[in-house]
């Protein structure tokens, strides 16, 4: 058994220094050492210097890159209407630290048997999001009695097994300031409030028409797809918290595109992972290489308030210490006036500043100081 | 029942729209209606449409009558002949204009062997889907459309002969070419155009090989000597122009020689070619900064004290002179007057210009390149009979490209010049390169058009057979003379003390924003600063106050205007476009203190 010097156990990270372990196991003595050395020695090698501006250089290599990428969407391989956002417009919108994204998207894994296949249909069918308008064929103001009259489609409700007792309490507790009621094939809702406004009388129907009913909100699309040996479902929209409180999700596995989402339910690490796969998913997709470091660079500065801050003037931006550096970003003026009215002041730290006053910008050759005063 | 739109107006109702329509047609062919009228049935809304107004897009086709064109071997002898003419053609209906709308009801054929009994119209040419320079292009049915579309644009950029009267005309920026050619390669566009009497361009030979390396990425090596000999030698003309303006109160510029009062005064030197009446003789040879029309103006502001205070001539220097990065001979003088009356002095400047390395050439098939190298006729690669090509083009811009006319205008080139003929390669109308090859054969060369070549250098024979040929080669009016750019020190912008842009205003070259970040993520922190140091300046700040501070130069001190002069001034080093933004912040009533600290 050999064991690791101190000066190099102390300087390797833990993950490094148990795979070292791991590796030298079966060396003799002298071998191992050399081993150790050198790989002491590659490992300050390929840390970063003081003073090396990693932030523009992670800017520049995701940059340059993004200049090649094919813009627009990518359609989803062999099935129709279901389209993800890819390239650069997907990079914007997981940077800007968007909240609404535009192709929000699930991948469900299963637990054991339904991995397999089983039911899959139907599961895929109770993800799906219903809604009130898919199960009725008609609506119909009734004037005279100043109510809504929905006709159900029992077919679509037995397809769905669904019993109409439950619809009803469903609907009752979803559709708020009308009571439901059932008459013969037809819902009857009945606005409570004593408006006779034939307007609003509409503006209700038109309401209660996205009224939910049955399946898991905000999943528009399902489709249950074979991958390897298992069977997935691919949705389209996403709520990563109601699914993962379903019996028959692998809630280890599943994910989601929508990063506030699991910054919401997993945490802030999580979602600092979810923008590192993301970006990387996008960049590699495009068949561009980019190191993976950059990109954590800028997810740790996108997580490093506890929330996800987007890097617009709202967000990251907005945090920067220096007047001068915000102000030369977008809306000069609002952050001069702001500035003003609290008699902010910029120690002129980083590198905006320094470059408009023509100054040595403090980084590489620009950093180090004189520590002693000069009298 | 039809309604019947006459110019979008209703005029009626016919029961049978098609006896109706081919009424109409009947009478237009015979002229009892307008050949300018056209008429369109509408047939899903079952409307018929005449038009008659201006401003449409018409074209003129060959009428078919019971599946035969109506042009007839009788005609083409007539028109021979010059019996007939075109509007003859049109009056006896063999041609007709037809507008947009009309040709979605008629079914056009291409040639006349496509034409069954459904046809209506015959194209006159196939020729006709191209516009005139692109009619220009020998061989262009061979060719990629965007080809073509590149071919034409270069030749609309050509120095050629452009007018006749070119002596006594005052154009803006005009390029002539010294010994224009007619093409060995035509189409018919040349005849119809009359383009061989203002040519643009001089047949050259053209060997297809790489060389040296530099003729890479779509260079061309020209041979030295042929550039002596004349090829692509060009004059450029620009004129200058001076007006003896009228001001408020009676005052009025002046053209003469400025005195040495005059503020603004050049020297001696740069007035030395002006004549007694204050403009230059004709030929003189000036450089940059050479005075051409002299003159004086009167001074800006009349009331300024010191104007008034100093007796003698306070008229300002306003001449013209050569610009920068410019020289010449002085070509032309023309002395008119304006509509105002006021004198008008143009002085046309000329300048030969010898093709040199950066200039752009180009073939008739959107092949454009710059001069990479010229060398000597001693170096060129020659071959058996002695022959030096004078341009050398690279193989490598063919298969991307695909410009297959460009290698059949060689060929045919070729044949032309040693048959001592003009070969017609008309678009899709050309003489077959079959028997361009059988003809070059004929006359003791290898039919493909290739030749054993030897290498200028050792005058070792090449291994492989160099495709050498003749074509049609363009001087395009991009030079390098008027491009060519560069800065050390020059003038500054007047508000912001950073240099000016662009190269008429001497101006330096942006570093802009991302290469300031290659500075900084190289960790060049100096060396950007030096880079951003054009504009600094030395401003005096109250320590108190921290607002820039006053400087008075007579004095030699420096006092703040808000604490007085018993305060500690500091000088500071900053850029000059920094203390403008403070300045801004000021009249916004914001208040930038500066706080100084040692940076040691």
């Amino acid at each position: 058994m050999t064991t690791i010097p101190k000066e190099i156990a102390d300087s390797l990270p833990k993950a490094l220094l148990e795979d070292l372990k791991e590796k030298v196991k079966s060396l003799s003595q002298t071998k191992a050492k050399k081993v150790m050395e050198t790989v002491h020695q590659e490992y300050n090698k390929a840390r970063v210097e003081p003073g090396e501006c990693v932030g523009l250089v992670a800017a520049e290599s995701i940059g340059e890159p993004g200049t090649q990428m094919t813009l627009n969407t990518f359609h989803f391989a062999g099935v129709a209407e279901m389209n993800v956002t890819m390239g650069l417009p997907r990079i914007i919108e997981i940077l800007d630290g968007r909240k609404e994204l535009k192709t929000p998207m699930m991948e469900i894994f299963l637990k054991k048997p339904y991995s397999k296949g089983k039911d899959i249909k139907k599961l895929a069918m109770n993800i799906k999001e219903t809604k009130l308008n898919e199960i009725v064929t008609e609506f119909v103001i009734n004037v005279a009695d100043f109510i809504i009259e929905a006709k159900l489609n029992k077919e679509k409700i037995k397809d769905l097994g669904m019993r109409e007792a439950t619809l009803l309490t469903i609907l009752s507790k979803e559709i708020k300031g009308a009571t439901v009621k059932k008459k013969e094939d037809s819902l009857i809702i009945k606005p409570r409030g004593k408006s006779d406004s034939l307007n609003e009388i509409y503006k209700l129907k038109e309401k209660i028409k996205g009224t939910y009913v049955r399946g898991v909100k905000k999943i528009s699309q399902v489709l249950p797809v074979k991958r390897g040996e298992e069977f997935i479902i691919i949705t389209a929209g996403s709520n990563l918290k109601d699914i993962l409180k379903m019996e028959e999700v692998d809630t280890s596995r599943t994910r989601t595109n929508d990063i506030f989402e699991i910054s919401g339910v997993l945490g802030i690490e999580a979602a600092r992972q979810a923008i590192i796969d993301e970006v990387f998913k996008v960049i590699e997709s495009q068949g561009l290489n980019v190191d993976v470091r950059h990109i954590m660079l800028v997810a740790d500065t996108m997580c490093i308030e506890g929330m996800v801050k987007g890097i617009t003037r709202y967000g990251v931006v907005s945090e920067k210490a220096s007047v001068l550096a915000r102000a030369s970003f977008e809306t000069p003026i609002k952050h001069i006036i702001n500035a003003s009215l609290v008699g902010e002041t910029d120690k002129l730290s980083s590198v905006v500043e320094n470059v408009m006053l023509n100054q040595p910008v403090p980084v590489g050759t620009g950093l180090p100081g004189l520590i002693t005063k000069v009298k | 029942m039809t309604e019947v739109y006459l110019n979008s107006k209703f005029v009626g109702t016919v029961d049978s729209a098609q006896d109706y329509i081919d009424q109409f047609k009947g009478e237009r062919r015979k002229g009892s209606i307008t050949s300018n009228a056209n008429i369109y049935h509408d047939e899903k809304a079952d409307e018929i449409r005449i038009e008659s107004s201006k401003g449409r897009a018409v074209r003129p086709l060959i009428v078919i009558k019971d599946g035969v064109s109506s042009l007839t071997e009788a005609h083409l002898k007539q028109l021979e002949k010059g019996e007939i003419t075109w509007s003859d053609l049109i009056q006896q209906g063999v041609i007709e204009y037809l507008d947009t709308a009309e040709e979605e009801n008629s079914l056009v054929a291409i040639v006349e062997d496509d034409i069954t009994p459904e046809h209506t119209h015959l194209e006159i040419s196939p020729m006709d889907m191209l516009g005139l320079t692109t009619s220009l292009v020998p061989y262009g049915n061979f060719n990629q459309s965007t080809r073509l579309n590149a071919g034409s644009k270069n030749q609309k950029q050509a120095i050629g002969f452009y007018a006749t009267n070119y002596a006594v005309r005052m154009d803006t920026d005009v390029n002539l070419l010294h010994y224009p050619q007619k093409s060995i390669v035509n189409t018919m566009m040349h005849e119809i155009s009359n383009y061989q009497n203002h040519p643009v361009g001089q047949n050259i030979t053209v060997a297809v090989l790489s060389y040296e390396g530099y003729n890479m990425e779509d260079a061309v090596i020209i041979n030295k000597s042929s550039i002596e000999r004349g090829l692509g030698r060009s004059s450029y003309f620009r004129p200058s122009v001076a007006e003896e303006l009228r001001y408020a109160g009676g005052l009025i510029d002046e053209i003469c020689i400025p005195d040495k009062e005059v503020k603004g005064y050049k020297s001696e030197r740069d007035y030395r070619y002006l004549e007694k009446d204050g403009i230059i003789y004709s030929e003189a040879k000036v450089t940059e900064g050479d005075v051409i029309i002299g003159k004086t103006s009167p001074p800006r502001f009349l009331s300024s004290l010191d104007e008034y205070n100093l007796a003698s001539s306070t008229r300002r220097e306003s001449s013209v002179a050569v610009r920068h990065g410019e020289k010449g001979i002085i070509d032309f003088i023309l002395l008119t007057e304006n509509e105002e009356g006021n004198k008008l002095i143009q002085v046309r400047v000329r300048e030969q210009r010898i093709p040199e390395v950066g200039d752009k050439f180009t073939s008739r098939h959107g092949q454009k390149g710059v001069v990479g190298l010229i060398i000597p006729q001693t170096d060129m690669p020659f071959s058996s009979s002695g022959t030096n090509p004078d341009i050398l083009f690279s193989p490598q811009g063919i298969p991307s490209r695909m410009t297959i006319s460009h290698l059949i205008e060689l060929v045919g080139g070729k044949v032309g010049a040693l048959g001592g003929r003009y070969i017609d390669g008309t678009t899709f109308d050309a003489e077959p390169e079959k028997a361009l090859r059988k003809e070059l054969l004929a006359m003791g060369f290898r039919e493909n058009g290739t030749e054993t070549l030897y290498n200028g250098h050792t005058g070792e024979k090449f291994k492989a057979k160099i495709f050498i040929g003749n074509m049609y080669y363009l001087k395009l009016k991009h030079m390098v003379a008027n491009k060519l750019h560069s800065r050390a020190r020059g003038p500054i912008q007047l508000l912001t003390r950073q240099p000016t842009e662009g190269r008429a205003k001497e101006g330096g070259l942006r570093l802009g924003e991302m290469e300031k970040d290659t500075f900084v993520a190289h960790g060049a922190s100096l060396l950007l600063k030096e880079r951003f140091d054009s504009d600094k300046t030395k401003v005096p700040v109250c320590e108190q106050c921290g607002i820039i501070a006053v400087h008075d130069e007579f004095k030699n001190k420096s006092y703040c205007p808000i604490c007085g002069d018993n305060v500690e001034i500091t000088n500071v080093e900053l850029a000059y476009a920094f203390k403008l933004i403070l300045d801004e912040f000021k009249s916004l009533c914001v208040y930038p203190k500066l706080q100084l600290k040692n940076k040691y």
